[in-house]
């Protein structure tokens, strides 16, 4: 095994091991989304009609209209949680160390995010499977094909995460990037109403929602989970990764980066 | 070649200048203090060292890798022990060496006879699956030190290593420090404390992000002892 392979696979497994040590923060991940589906969701239906769109065949309730959505927000505050657990390293003095393994700092970095990616896919298939018990059922295929599309959606937010965790100086800040970051980018999203239902509101807020990368990663989840190909998701998704990844090399870069401004 | 160089480093925050013209060489097997008091650019150096921070004016190399060019080469031969702790408290002791280990690219085969080899130098073989946070502060900047090892660098760097410990855990961390300068490691020190300091180490006397000495303790002593000639040297600023 190489020496980036062993560097992966420690980091992967100090991660697995911090989520087993930190059962709760799985649960706690698990309710916020099962309480949208079973209240909000029910409260719902009777007010929300929806239409025969893509990637449906038919008619769907509100619940089924919503569990792409709710995967999405898995893996977002996933994402946050995971930036925030960099800001505790970095706080922890534990970044420094991982930061001056002689390893490219790009690969220590995309190590953390796909240990991140790791345990909100776990977590997502475990609240689809809650959702089952609840009757919203999936095709059996869409499990599958979903999971491509969560590891790119979990990719996408986990990198936006890091990004974050490169420009927040102290733990203390977080909450604020919790109300600036994952509501905005959850809400502005067709996770809970689609882009048709937004514009019915406003074609200012249809064209915002059209524009949030999280709207995309969304689709990329609903469309994979019916078996159908969105390649206009898929696209967003790669390239707001890309985009997001760069920022946070730049950003843990110490010749350009943000940490730098932080160090001092 | 030297274990580590450092050649005209200047380092500013802003309009703010840390570190001015900074140049010393470390020899082979010797135990180096960097001494100064707060604020003298030592942590800022440090950082610089470990490339936290990016060298642009200037150069550190490490067994003759430039830290800025090679810095994997240059990162590789060094060992650094953090001001800060950085054992994760929630893993064991033989789970920590294990995960730097990996950062340093060690698989399991490898790193297992080194990782036993510095339970056995600690003598914490009983205690390598309790976790790091039921450590006293000594215990733990020992491992710390151990885990610095385990990928066997050439050179030791330490940046305030005794900070918050008790007397005796002080006294124990840098005698042990000392016996590997002693074994054939290059060490360098970063401390504000005169008293860790043995008469046949060198020091690099840095104050307001210069270099002002660079000289064996004796012979920076003198015949007085050593915080006095500190004294004198950073024009009354003291060192502990």
């Amino acid at each position: 095994m190489t020496a980036w392979l062993i560097a992966l696979r420690a980091i992967v497994l100090r991660e697995a091991l911090r989520f087993l040590q930190q059962r709760s923060r799985f649960f706690a991940a698990l309710v916020r989304p099962l309480v949208w589906l079973v209240v909000f969701a029910a409260g719902f239906r009777a007010a929300l009609g929806l239409s025969i769109i893509a990637p449906y065949e038919t008619y769907i309730t509100y619940e089924v209209y919503i569990v792409p959505g709710l995967c999405g927000m898995i893996q977002l505050f996933n994402g946050m949680q995971s930036s925030l657990s960099l800001v505790y390293d970095q706080e922890t003095g534990s970044m420094r160390l991982l930061l001056t393994s002689p390893l490219p700092r790009w690969w220590l970095l995309f190590c953390k995010l796909l240990a991140g990616v790791a345990v909100s896919i776990l977590q997502v298939y475990t609240f689809l499977l809650i959702a089952g018990l609840f009757g919203i059922t999936l095709p059996l295929m869409g499990y599958i094909l979903a999971f491509p599309a969560l590891i790119l959606s979990g990719l996408m937010l986990g990198s936006l995460g890091l990004v974050i965790s490169s420009t927040v100086k102290q733990l203390e800040n977080f909450a604020g990037v919790m109300n600036f970051v994952i509501f905005p980018m959850f809400f502005l999203s067709t996770a809970l109403y689609p882009l048709w239902k937004m514009a019915e509101s406003s074609d200012l807020l249809r064209d915002i929602c059209a524009l949030n990368p999280f709207t995309h990663a969304v689709e990329l989840i609903r469309f994979s989970l019916y078996q159908s190909f969105n390649g206009e998701a898929l696209l967003w998704v790669l390239g707001s990764f890309a985009v997001f990844m760069a920022g946070s090399v730049i950003g843990y870069d110490p010749a350009r980066g943000l940490v730098r401004r932080k160090s001092r | 070649m030297n274990p580590l160089s450092v050649r005209n480093v200047t380092f500013r925050y802003g309009s703010k200048t840390a570190l001015d013209d900074v140049s010393f060489d470390l020899d082979a097997g010797r135990f180096c203090a960097l001494l100064g008091p707060n604020g003298a650019g030592k942590s800022t150096l440090f950082a610089l060292l470990t490339r936290l921070l990016v060298t642009r004016e200037g150069s550190i190399t490490v067994a003759g890798h430039d830290i800025a060019t090679r810095s994997r080469d240059a990162l590789a031969r060094m060992g650094v022990v953090f001001q800060q702790q950085t054992l994760d408290p929630e893993m064991t002791v033989l789970q920590n060496l294990r995960y730097f280990a990996a950062l340093q690219g060690l698989s399991g085969k490898q790193a297992r006879g080194k990782i036993d080899a510095a339970l056995d130098r600690l003598a914490m073989r009983e205690r390598a699956g309790e976790k790091a946070r039921n450590l006293n502060g000594g215990h733990r900047r020992r491992m710390e030190i151990a885990r610095a090892l385990i990928h066997d660098p050439g050179v030791l760097i330490l940046d305030e290593p005794t900070v918050g410990l008790d007397t005796g855990s002080r006294h124990a961390i840098t005698a042990h420090v000392h016996d590997l300068a002693d074994a054939g490691l290059t060490v360098l020190w970063a401390t504000h404390l005169v008293d860790e300091i043995r008469d046949s180490d060198d020091v690099v006397v840095l104050h307001q992000g210069r270099v002002i000495r660079h000289d064996t303790a004796q012979n920076i002593a003198g015949h007085r002892p050593l915080v006095d000639a500190f004294m004198d040297l950073t024009g009354g600023e003291p060192a502990q």
